[in-house]
């Protein structure tokens, strides 16, 4: 049949170049494979071929090592001798010692994985979705937005799905708006080592600051002791002017002393307790939320809880950055009229228009829940209880509300001609939109009057059909930025 | 005839693969990994229900193996510390011993129990650690047309 032969010619070559992933390239590349790290999806830098990984912004990062490295070259080259020849020549040893652990905790905290989860396949969120839907009923009423309740120890923990990621968080995971990934065990994005910090990069982090902290102390005790040593000799202002290098150690370090000290301290508190600073911050196991509030995942005694975080089995990255792209994976539901990923049948078709009016709906309210919910309780707690160079992002949570309308905007037009994937065009948008209202899911009431979103299902053939068309993009996109979904934009 | 080589192509490639099983995380002992033992209705007809549990329990009891906190995991993290990690250039943490462990048991496992029965069983790590995929392949009675069998089987996937 002339039918079937041009169908399964459309299928066979859209299996070896549709993308299952968004990880794969879209077309077929006949020239040396890529690594995956080319194609991932996060907002990430990566170099040496896949082996450093850092986020998108790293201009702090830099300040942080010239900062070291400059401080600690100054030491050496002025203070020390002047150290050694007075007191001890093991003064440059130890300070050469914790300037070597520093710098090396502070590159293997920069440059490793933090503990990124990888986007589910399209299988996988195809099943997830097919799972939530049967739970919830297709009664034309919004479904609320999804989450899991699970017990953990005894504790009720609620696991939200991420839609950008398309999965269940596990516990204790956060999705990063800055490099738009979920991390595992997420602590925070620190703009200072330029990367998350996570589960697999908790330890190496607490050790550069505690090592920092060391040498900031060393350092500044021991240029005063120069100072003092010398103006006994020679006078007070001639000794500043003997070594001006000591003037600037002196300001830098007592500066980075009262942050990176208070910041060491308050990780080992959270160390201590096994609390990340994201839950410290929500007081997710603070005994004033209810009277029955404990932390699950503590140990029980400070001496585990420590020895757990530090010395605990260090999991391997599951995103396997140097792998190279298999672009030949059976997938499960082949689509047929060129139409990718989410597959042919109708049941799956209306899973996806339904979860596209309730992005909008929820873009929409946002301006009104954001804002108590966060806006209020954050900075307050941020500066008391970090006061140090990681306050500028606790959380990896999205930015205040005030700035997302616009920020989803100007993404609206970025997303554009960055995700060249023509099939992937409806999807990257949305995701954005979405996942930058995570907090809104629990608070939204679905009200009753969203009523005109509610007839999707009927529209659902002819949606899909449209959805993906490339000539319609444009005005899909300008239409959900305004918060509207034209359901018969075909 | 090109018909036919498409066939051939998709047989070989896709094996006629009907459905997909995931078996999702049991969190309910904390963030340690674990999978649910739950038997998914959709296996009942093609193993039995013992031989699948023993495979996710043992691939739980090598996960918990990789996780477990003592006297050794303590050790190698103290030597790394002392080492600034750059021990890991050379040697190998324990926990990607035990994930080759779990990737050979897979394999044993797909070779000897799951492949005879039309089942391939995915690494977990390979899936971001997430979920067990299981892929549940038909025998293809007829080789007829691809577009008829892919939609059958997308509707079967509901």
């Amino acid at each position: 049949m002339h039918l079937g032969e041009s169908t399964r010619e459309c299928e066979y070559s859209q299996i070896s170049t549709r993308s299952s992933t968004p990880m794969e390239t879209p077309y077929k590349k006949k020239t040396p494979k890529k690594r995956k790290w080319e194609t991932f999806p996060g907002r990430n830098r990566f170099y040496c071929d896949g082996r450093i990984m850092m986020a998108k912004q790293t201009g702090v990062f830099y300040l942080t090592l010239v900062l070291i490295l400059v401080t600690c070259g100054l030491f050496f080259t002025f203070d020390c001798w002047f150290l050694a020849e007075q007191l001890t020549p093991i003064i440059p040893v130890i300070g050469a010692v914790l300037f070597l652990f520093v710098i090396g905790t502070l590159l293997r905290t920069s440059f490793s994985d933090p503990g990124v989860l990888p986007r589910a396949t399209p299988d996988e969120a195809a099943d997830l979705e097919r799972q939530i839907d049967v739970a919830n009923g297709s009664t034309g009423y919004r479904p609320p937005p999804r989450t899991k309740e699970v017990v953990i120890n005894g504790q009720t923990v609620k696991l939200k799905y991420c839609f950008t990621c398309k999965i269940f968080r596990p516990p204790r995971a956060s999705h990063c708006s800055l490099c738009d990934n979920c991390v595992e065990r997420f602590d925070h994005h620190c703009p200072w080592v330029g990367n998350c910090v996570g589960k697999r990069n908790y330890r190496f982090f607490y050790m550069f600051i505690l090592s920092l902290s060391f040498l900031t102390v060393f350092i500044f005790a021991f240029v005063i002791t120069h100072i003092i040593l010398n103006s006994q000799r020679i006078g007070f202002l001639s000794a500043l002017k003997d070594s001006p290098a000591s003037v600037l150690e002196v300001v830098v370090c007592f500066f980075s002393v009262w942050s990176i000290v208070g910041l060491s301290g308050f990780h080992t508190y959270l160390i201590s307790s096994n609390q990340t600073t994201n839950e410290d911050i929500k007081g997710s196991w603070s005994s004033k939320r209810s009277k029955d509030n404990y932390n699950p995942y503590s140990y029980g005694n400070i001496f585990t809880n420590c020895c757990a975080a530090l010395c605990g089995p260090l999991p391997p990255s599951l995103i396997d950055r140097r792998g190279f792209i298999q672009s030949d994976a059976p997938q499960l539901a082949p689509p047929t009229n060129g139409l990718p990923m989410y597959g042919s049948t109708q049941s799956q078709q209306s899973h996806k228009v339904a979860t596209t009016p309730l992005l909008q709906q929820q873009q929409s309210s946002e301006p009104v829940i954001l804002s108590p919910e966060n806006g209020a309780s954050l900075p307050g707690r941020a500066s008391l209880a970090l006061g140090g160079p990681c306050t500028s992002l606790p959380l990896g949570q999205p930015t205040p509300p005030a700035s997302t309308p616009s920020l989803s905007c100007h993404e609206a037009t970025d997303l554009l001609p960055i995700h060249g994937h023509p099939h992937n065009h409806s999807h990257p948008l949305q995701e954005q939109l979405a996942h930058h209202h995570f907090l809104t899911p629990e608070e939204v009431p679905s009200p009753p009057g969203m009523l005109h979103c509610g007839s999707p299902l009927g529209h659902s053939h002819t949606m899909q059909g449209s959805f993906y068309n490339p000539a319609s993009q444009d005005s899909l996109h300008e239409d959900s930025v305004r918060g509207l979904v034209k359901l018969s934009s075909v | 005839m090109a018909t036919e080589f498409h066939n051939l192509q998709e047989l070989r490639r896709s094996a006629s693969l009907a459905n997909k099983v995931f078996i999702q995380r049991d969190y309910s002992e904390g963030t340690a990994c674990r999978f649910q033992t739950k038997f998914p209705s959709e296996l009942e007809s093609r193993i039995e229900r013992t031989l699948f549990e023993d495979t996710v329990k043992t691939l739980n009891t090598f996960y918990a193996e990789a996780e477990k906190i003592g006297g050794q995991s303590y050790l190698e993290g103290c030597l790394a510390c002392a080492t600034a990690y750059l021990i890991f250039l050379c040697m190998e943490t324990r926990y990607e011993k035990v994930l080759k462990k779990i990737a050979k048991y897979i394999q044993e496992q797909n070779e000897k129990i799951y492949a005879p029965r039309g089942l391939l069983i995915t690494d977990p790590i390979e899936r971001g650690m997430r979920v067990i995929e299981v892929s549940i392949y038909e025998d293809r009675g007829s080789s007829g047309s691809s577009s008829g069998s892919s939609s059958v089987s997308g509707s079967t996937a509901r």
